[in-house]
């Protein structure tokens, strides 16, 4: 893999460029231009993207650390808070859509589905989450934070967590999609504790 | 709610579905543009025909691309895209149970006797979406009555065809195929109770529950089963697909009520697709705005417990 100069010159714009696609895309389903199409039900469209994105790039985000473990190379984490505020950003759009197109504005409903229904408790309790670990990405939050900015960034277990579940509960018929979310959590979580315990035997022997 | 009584030419090859749609602005640019007033009609159709409470349909290409219809697939343009080789002909259906007439009958013995009407109808789908529908077909009671039910018969089942070479949401079995569906005989015979034949004056399409198909317009989506190849008169409530998938969630009867909401989501208001994207949701009416005519069917009923 190229250098870490290389990697913040070339490839970090290359790959951030990537990541606003399945936006583009989606605008451009939406107002159906350059032969893209959408259905009768744009803001179920809308909804649906936007939250299957969220939920890839918080996968995307945790599988940084083991694809360190697995090349061995720091490149992956140079990766991480990019991904991580797209997690951000397609999250917070999921939600803005549900706010404006789909509930309009209508707060009476909207503090109803907050507080009565779960899969929507689930949902917003982890873009709440999701919202400081945003604002303290960045270097001088994380010099200011020491010890601690580990500490809090390590709610995004969590966050992934209530992703998959906000996804599988919202899901009528068909677990296969959310069920193999669940099983992506299961092999990148687990990967850091069969790390951590492979390197607390070594430091021990 | 319209009712037609159409000759043996299909409406559609007599009226073009645009202009169908567009027909009180046509009849209305007509008369105007004879007085010589064709100043300031800019307002569209849509607006004026729900300023006027009327039910304005959605275009056919509506109607055939967003469909829940599980045996082609669970994504709305699943039906759509793969329901094409599902072949509506020819098609008997199976009659049994507490009836005097039983057997199987041919599509046409099904049809024929009865004058295929046309009906303008909403549909509200359990998921909070709404469409308005111009049907044909024939009242479900006229075609019931014709296979003398007996004093035993309370319900009516309804099967779906099975045929997974045709149908590859079957092939993957998230529901347990065959789909079921069920009313007691009191709502079958309601004259709002339709077998579907057809939409817009062509032949169902097959994403749409070819070649034919219930509409029980004051009830959620669902319970329109459709590609119907057995009706069973019985004495006890029958089995219903969704109920047995999820009996939290969809109950025997479900009738459309804003005020019985669904565990996941509110049913207060539906999103009437094909209203674009910035449209407001519109509030749902009790029993989808045919509460004049259904009530009835379920005084002393808690509406609550049996949703």
């Amino acid at each position: 893999m190229p250098s870490l100069q290389s990697i913040d010159r070339y490839w970090k714009p290359i790959v951030f460029l990537a990541c606003l696609l399945p936006l583009v895309v989606l605008v451009l389903r939406i107002f159906m231009v350059a032969g893209f199409l959408s259905g009768p039900n744009p803001v179920e469209e809308i909804q649906d993207e936007l939250g299957i994105w969220a939920l890839r790039f918080i996968m995307l985000t945790l599988a940084m650390t083991p694809l360190r473990y697995l090349t061995g190379k720091a490149w992956p984490i140079r990766f991480r808070r990019m991904f991580g505020l797209f997690a951000f950003s397609y999250a917070a759009l999921h939600f803005l859509n549900y706010l404006l197109l789909d509930k309009q504005l209508d707060f009476g409903v909207i503090l109803e589905d907050v507080t009565d229904r779960t899969f929507i408790t689930i949902g917003f309790t982890a873009l709440l989450a999701l919202t400081p670990l945003a604002i303290t990405s960045t270097n001088k939050w994380r010099r200011k934070l020491g010890r601690k900015w580990l500490t809090l960034h390590k709610l995004v277990y969590g966050i992934g967590a209530a992703a998959c579940w906000h996804f599988f509960s919202s899901v009528k018929l068909d677990l296969t999609e959310p069920l193999a979310y669940f099983g992506i959590l299961a092999v990148l979580l687990g990967a850091r504790v069969v790390h951590n315990s492979r390197r607390a035997t070594t430091a021990a022997s | 709610m319209l009712i037609n009584r159409p000759s043996a030419i299909k409406s559609s090859e007599i009226t073009p579905e645009h202009n169908f749609v567009n027909r009180r602005s046509f009849i209305r640019g007509a008369s105007l543009s004879g007085a010589g007033l064709m100043l300031g009609t800019a307002c569209s159709n849509a607006d004026d025909a729900t300023a006027a409470g009327e039910l304005v349909p959605n275009p056919l290409s509506d109607i055939t691309s967003y469909n829940n219809f599980y045996e082609f697939g669970l994504g709305k343009d699943d039906p759509a895209k793969y329901s094409g080789d599902f072949k509506p002909k020819p098609w008997s259906v199976t009659v049994d149970g507490e009836a005097d007439v039983t057997g199987t009958f041919n599509y046409e013995d099904i049809v024929k006797p009865h004058v295929i009407e046309e009906r303008i109808y909403r549909l509200r789908c359990v998921e909070a979406w709404s469409m308005v529908v111009p049907w044909n077909g024939i009242p479900l009671g006229d075609l019931l009555r014709r296979f003398k039910p007996n004093s035993r018969a309370k319900y009516v089942a309804f099967e779906t065809v099975v045929r997974p070479s045709e149908m590859p949401g079957q092939r993957r079995g998230v529901l347990d195929f065959p789909y079921v569906e069920g009313l007691t005989i009191a709502e079958a015979m309601h004259p709002l109770t339709m077998m579907v034949t057809g939409v817009y004056g062509v032949d169902l399409p097959n994403q749409n529950g070819a070649p034919l198909r219930l509409m029980v317009p004051w009830k959620y989506g669902f319970k329109s089963i459709k590609s119907i190849v057995r009706i069973s008169f019985t004495e006890t409530m029958p089995p219903t697909t969704w109920n047995m998938a999820a009996a939290s969630e969809y109950g025997f009867y479900a009738n459309v009520n804003p005020e019985v909401d669904h565990p996941r989501w509110s049913q207060a208001s539906e999103r009437v697709i094909g209203s674009g994207l910035f449209a407001k949701r519109q509030p749902t009416l009790m029993f989808n705005g045919y509460a004049d005519q259904v009530a009835g069917l379920y005084a002393g009923l808690d509406l609550r417990r049996n949703f």
